[in-house]
């Protein structure tokens, strides 16, 4: 399937993950501008201390507090949100404990962290709790005060374990503000609302990790969105070279000739190492061919997104935020 | 740029154990496997430790088996040899607990839930148990080098934390307090923090329940009298890792975010005085063909106007592609070498396809030798 879905557009929490190194954070980043597109406001959230979305849009480090990080064309704007584990903790405590001063010193006491590690698992119900209260939060007018959240989330391997609640829910306690809070996570993360993207390369180890990764959400009773195919560069190759090339047969005096043709001599050389260039080029078309095939048994929506050769910065995102409006993004 | 000698490096006897860091998707474990394999092919006795290695990966090193123990893997045409093994975390920490605590204390230990929270699911123990097990490897002393990957960690560096954030749990100073602060030296923390202690305890308990704070309770009053022989062994292989029979090696990505990454570790090393060896560019994109990329893609612009030499065209297409990518991963390799000159770096061009067989890593212990 191509592109984006109606289903998709209906989804209040866009979850994105990918393996490492798949450029999942740049993916959510682009996700949210091209969300904002037309006049939204949208929340960009990230929830590993990374600083990432910071880094990516070139600011000083993200204080816990929604800020303003760009402008969208049509007049939308997106805001960005890093949330500390512990900061979350305090303002939970504070909400019904009126923790306030002590909760600072036990901070500095590192009580919190010793807290968090106790129950690995009420660390990951504080960071979807607070994505939770983003998404359902309401504005002035009554509406949403987000059109949309897009959460960068731990990384396959892991973001199942994170956001399955339920699961983590069983090592905590079974009655009071908490399980009531989980509770709303749990219906919001299950619903129609939600939807876990996965970002993927055109490579073997990614794509089966993407599939892996679609069959636990599957197994956990939470919703895959769309499958972005990040860093797409275009074939070069004529179709019916393809095939012949990968297997290292290259015309290279057919290559000589076209060349003198456009007023180039080339001499052995630069030659050998054209040929070799174009083989590798042919075998990577073969491999991303194949990364393909195998992608296309999960039936989820795809969204194809171009390598950028200059690499990423804020203009960069822009671009990927168009190409992803072009895909129906919305 | 000064150049990272890979051979020189597995052939100095003094070589003793190489550990291999970096984010995740970078390479690192076919990083180690392939320096592994080139030691082993010069002569050397190697052992290689792989922490999660992909399937086909595993299988190709003969480590179908999960045993926590490394296996002869038979290589052909190799002079020395070549062992593999991948870390069962699990297994490694309760072999530890086994071997630290009376019989009747370790199945008490291995039985508390609280007990398989830590061993399985705390956020350090992975790299807790890889650092435990090279040290094992390096004691028993039938290798003369261990090649050692490391988790996939959120951020590279944790694997040098995860001994002293588990010690801080494991001490049970603050589990104390919370199970029974009259006692325990807990009054005078009470003192400083007053009257928010008791809500604190009290809003714990409430968060994570009685029941896990009482088996933590258990846990730690059990795990007590181990407790300085874990901690003696984790300072014994912080110290075996700031030897100088130790050399780190930076696996990275020519990509920013790789090589931010790279940097921190680079500087963390230094900071606690650790050996760094030197920086693997990983998966590089050197161009072939000797030829400017302007003219190439003038040349293709009047040969698709023509459409006359239409794989002509193609090949000029690609050379120019491959150039504006190679001279971003120079641009980016020459950033890192600026800020960190005295660091030494070799690029290892990507193989055009994956990599799951020995052949594969031999090709890559090639490159990572500069051949």
């Amino acid at each position: 399937m191509n592109g984006w879905t109606d289903e998709l557009t209906r989804a209040r929490l866009h979850v994105v993950t990918g393996k490492g190194g798949t450029g999942k954070t740049t993916v959510a980043a682009a996700l949210a501008l091209a969300l904002a597109t037309g006049g939204r406001r949208v929340l960009l959230v990230e929830v590993e201390n990374r600083q990432g979305i910071a880094q990516l849009f070139d600011r000083p480090p993200l204080p816990y507090s929604e800020e303003r990080i760009a402008s969208a064309p049509g007049g939308g704007e997106v805001r960005a949100l890093a949330v500390d584990p512990e900061a979350a903790l305090l303002e939970y405590l504070d909400m019904f404990y009126n923790l306030g001063f002590a909760g600072r010193t036990l901070k500095k006491m590192g009580a919190i962290e010793f807290a968090t590690t106790l129950a690995p698992g009420l660390r990951d119900v504080l960071l979807t709790g607070k994505v939770k209260e983003c998404v359902r939060r309401a504005g002035k007018t009554g509406r949403h005060e987000y059109d949309a959240v897009v959460l960068d989330a731990p990384p396959t391997g892991r973001v199942v374990r994170f956001l399955d609640v339920t699961r983590a829910m069983a090592d905590l306690a079974k009655v009071g503000p908490i399980k009531g809070q989980s509770d709303g996570v749990v219906n919001l993360l299950h619903s129609g609302d939600t939807a876990v993207h996965l970002v993927a390369l055109l490579e073997e180890m990614p794509v089966r990790e993407t599939l892996d990764a679609v069959a636990e959400l599957d197994a956990a009773d939470l919703r895959p969105g769309a499958v972005f195919v990040n860093r797409v560069s275009p074939p070069r190759l004529p179709a019916r070279s393809v095939a012949s090339a990968s297997e290292g047969r290259v015309d290279a005096n057919r290559i000589r000739a076209g060349l003198a043709s456009a007023g180039l001599d080339v001499d052995e050389d630069v030659l050998d190492g054209l040929v070799e260039q174009t083989v590798e080029h042919a075998l990577r078309i073969r491999m991303e061919q194949r990364a393909k095939e195998k992608l296309a048994e999960s039936d989820l929506p795809t969204v194809e997104l171009p390598e950028l050769t200059d690499g990423v910065d804020v203009a960069a995102l822009y671009e990927l935020a168009e190409v992803l409006v072009g895909r129906g993004v919305r | 740029m000064n150049r990272l000698d890979v051979d020189a490096l597995l052939d100095n006897p003094e070589t003793r154990v190489l550990v291999c860091c970096g984010s995740g998707g970078v390479g690192k474990t076919t990083t180690a496997a392939a320096l592994a394999i080139r030691a082993a092919e010069r002569g050397r006795r190697a052992v290689v430790l792989t922490i999660d290695p992909a399937r086909r990966l595993a299988q190709s090193l003969g480590l179908g088996e999960l045993d926590n123990q490394p296996r002869r893997v038979d290589v052909e045409g190799v002079k020395g040899e070549l062992h593999a093994m991948m870390l069962d975390m699990r297994r490694t920490f309760d072999d530890m607990v086994w071997q630290h605590a009376g019989r009747e204390r370790a199945e008490q230990i291995l039985a508390n839930p609280f007990y398989q929270t830590i061993s399985t699911s705390f956020s350090g123990t992975q790299e807790y148990m890889a650092m435990e097990k090279l040290g094992q490897l390096v004691e028993r002393d039938e290798w003369d080098l261990v090649v050692v990957d490391t988790p996939p960690s959120r951020s590279a560096l944790d694997f040098l934390d995860a001994p002293q954030r588990l010690s801080t749990v494991l001490d049970g100073r603050l589990i104390r307090m919370l199970s029974a602060p009259a006692r325990a030296g807990g009054r005078g923390i009470r003192k400083i923090v007053g009257a928010g202690f008791g809500l604190f305890t009290k809003a714990v308990s409430t968060i994570v329940g009685g029941q896990l704070l009482h088996d933590a309770s258990t846990f730690v009053q059990a795990f007590d009298s181990m407790f300085g022989g874990f901690r003696q062994r984790a300072q014994a292989t912080y110290e075996l890792l700031r030897s100088p029979g130790t050399g780190f090696l930076v696996v990275a990505a020519a990509e920013p975010d790789a090589l931010r990454e790279a940097s921190y570790f680079v500087e963390r090393l230094s900071a606690e005085r650790m050996p760094l060896t030197g920086l693997v560019a990983n998966r590089t994109h050197p161009v072939l063909a000797p030829l400017p990329a302007p003219g190439a893609l003038a040349a293709a612009d009047r040969l698709e106007r023509t459409g006359d030499a239409p794989l002509a065209a193609a090949v000029l297409r690609v050379h120019a592609d491959r150039v504006a990518v190679a001279d971003r991963e120079k641009r980016l390799l020459a950033r890192f070498t600026r800020a960190h000159p005295g660091v030494p770096l070799i690029g290892v061009p990507a193989l055009p396809t994956d990599v799951h067989d020995l052949d594969g890593l031999h090709e890559i212990g090639r490159r990572l030798a500069g051949e």
